[in-house]
């Protein structure tokens, strides 16, 4: 009895799980659907066109370079200026640091669409109305990831004790030195790790975009235009692909962690 | 234990300015834009320019127009919460507590569906839920669905990919919070005689509040905003806060209905919140 009860929360959790990856099994098998129709999304016969022509309809790829332009562009910057905050917010005591907090705080506690809305209103309000488009994206892209930077760099630096830096100290370490040889390789991961969040955060972002962009068209606004007239089957593989690169990335990171944590204990 | 190493000085301001003067410019100031843009006189326009009368109206004028869905969008969220709570509760207690040494193979799994576009995976939700799709197809052949009921173009379809999408937004701080629960006090409940069900809900649930109050909080305010499950999956009938937001704040003659609802959302929120926080007794979450 004892024994099932233990399993039902495993397997309950597990088809959670499954429920999860549902739509996900249909975006990749999507991805090699030959649609009898433009109109009628059902899988109709198995193709590698979709595969081998990403660009068949070239608009889909001048969005999808778009947002990986910006994509890139806020995520530098974000995580950039995001570190810097956070090493501030952790490793230092200064007068307004819990105000600061609560600052980078509530960008994430408030609903994208009054985030897009409230900076449509401040472009208008400041005559850049007729100059929307890749510039006051990016803004809003810097602006709405760098929270996520700092919450994920202060969540790294307030897990990790200063030991191996005051040890650093004590063996005569300049403090340059141990900051790039002790501390930076340490919070590595977490910069890595707030880096590809930025960017999925960024690329995947609608409703503040569609509301700043213009007539410029990212890669979701584009999937929201031809959402009614009947989705182009290259849309999947594009699904498909990131998936697959994050996997690598997050999977790579795993691996390599448990790598280094054997080679330490050895 | 940081607090033994935090420094003191100057420095630590020309570390935060960058992000200060950041969210300064296009977080705090776009908010103060929005604040006099919903107290415009009404009958300006883009053309001949706005005046701030603090014309209050706006925001009675709003609510009269659009409370149906101003309420749909919570009702929405906050059923796509509860449903939200409960599977994340099941997935982060079995990640937690009965994974073994799968944990952080099974923590990327949950996040690993939320790297594929967030439109992307809701029109997916429309194909497997399409009028002709296996779904309606095995429910209407079980009688559970009518020759012509549907799941497309529903309430519950909207509700449905709400929770979907934002399922993982309650699942992390709900696995942050159980895992570190310490086992030595549930097999303690059960040795003074506790069933596993009151053991439960006086160790492990109350033990687990904090990530439940995060896990909701994420979960529901970024769905009360949200219109791509609406519009995707949903019908004319099931039209939310957001979409009407994005529809005024587009239109040249309607900024200031747009800026009054986006602030009515944002102050209804904030209150449930500060209310919850209190009632939940978890006010260092900040």
């Amino acid at each position: 009895m004892a024994w099932i009860k233990e399993r039902a929360v495993l397997v309950l959790g597990l088809l959670v799980l499954v429920y999860m990856f549902v739509p996900i099994f249909v975006v990749v098998l999507m991805s090699f659907n030959d649609p009898a129709t433009r109109n009628v999304y059902k899988f109709d016969g198995f193709t590698m066109h979709n595969w081998l022509n990403p660009c068949e309809d070239p608009s889909m790829c001048d969005a999808l370079g778009l947002s990986v332009r910006i994509g890139l562009l806020a995520t530098v910057v974000a995580t950039i200026i995001g570190t810097l905050a956070g090493f501030a917010l952790v490793r230092w005591d200064f007068f307004g640091r819990s105000s600061s907090n609560v600052l980078i705080f509530l960008p994430m506690a408030a609903p994208e669409i009054v985030l897009g809305s409230s900076l449509l209103t401040l472009f208008v309000q400041g005559g850049f109305a007729g100059q929307l488009g890749f510039w006051t994206i990016f803004i809003a892209h810097v602006m709405f990831c760098l929270s996520f930077v700092v919450v994920t760099i202060r969540a790294r630096l307030a897990g990790m004790n200063d030991v191996l830096e005051q040890a650093a100290a004590d063996l005569y370490a300049t403090p340059s030195q141990t900051f790039w040889r002790v501390t930076f390789p340490l919070v590595l991961p977490g910069i890595l790790g707030a880096a590809l969040l930025s960017f999925s955060l960024s690329f995947d972002d609608f409703i503040i975009t569609n509301l700043n962009s213009g007539s410029e068209v990212t890669f979701p606004m584009y999937v929201w235009g031809v959402a009614r007239v009947g989705l182009p089957m290259q849309v999947n593989v594009v699904g498909t692909l990131m998936l697959i690169v994050s996997l690598v990335i997050v999977l790579g990171t795993e691996v390599n962690a448990r790598r280094r944590a054997r080679a330490l204990a050895t | 234990m940081a607090e033994t190493g935090r420094r003191r000085g100057l420095t630590a301001y020309l570390l935060m300015a960058p992000a200060v003067i950041v969210l300064a410019l296009f977080f705090v100031i776009p908010f103060y834009s929005l604040v006099a843009a919903s107290l415009y006189e009404p009958g300006g326009s883009d053309k001949n320019g706005w005046e701030v009368t603090y014309h209050f109206a706006n925001y009675w004028d709003a609510v009269e127009l659009y409370w149906r869905p101003l309420v749909r969008s919570l009702v929405y969220a906050g059923a796509a919460t509860l449903i939200c709570l409960v599977l994340g509760y099941v997935l982060a207690y079995a990640i937690a507590f009965k994974s073994g040494r799968w944990k952080s193979l099974l923590l990327v799994l949950v996040i690993a569906p939320f790297f594929t576009s967030f439109l992307v995976r809701t029109l997916s939700w429309q194909l497997i839920l399409a009028d002709d799709g296996w779904i309606v197809d095995t429910l209407q052949f079980l009688h559970v669905l009518g020759d012509d009921d549907r799941l497309l173009a529903t309430n519950f379809a909207v509700v449905m990919g709400l929770a979907y999408n934002f399922l993982p937004f309650m699942v992390l701080p709900l696995f942050a919070s159980i895992d570190k629960i310490d086992h030595r006090l549930i097999e303690a409940s059960g040795d003074l005689y506790s069933n596993p069900v009151v053991g439960f809900f006086k160790v492990t649930w109350p033990l687990s509040l904090p990530g439940v109050v995060s896990g909701t909080l994420l979960t529901f305010i970024p769905a009360a905003g949200d219109y791509i499950n609406a519009e995707l999956l949903g019908n004319t009938e099931t039209s939310v806060i957001g979409s009407v937001i994005q529809l005024q704040a587009t239109d040249a003659n309607h900024p200031h209905t747009a800026a009054a609802l986006s602030m009515i959302l944002m102050i209804g929120i904030l209150a449930m919140v500060l209310f919850y926080i209190r009632k939940a007794g978890t006010e260092d979450l900040l």
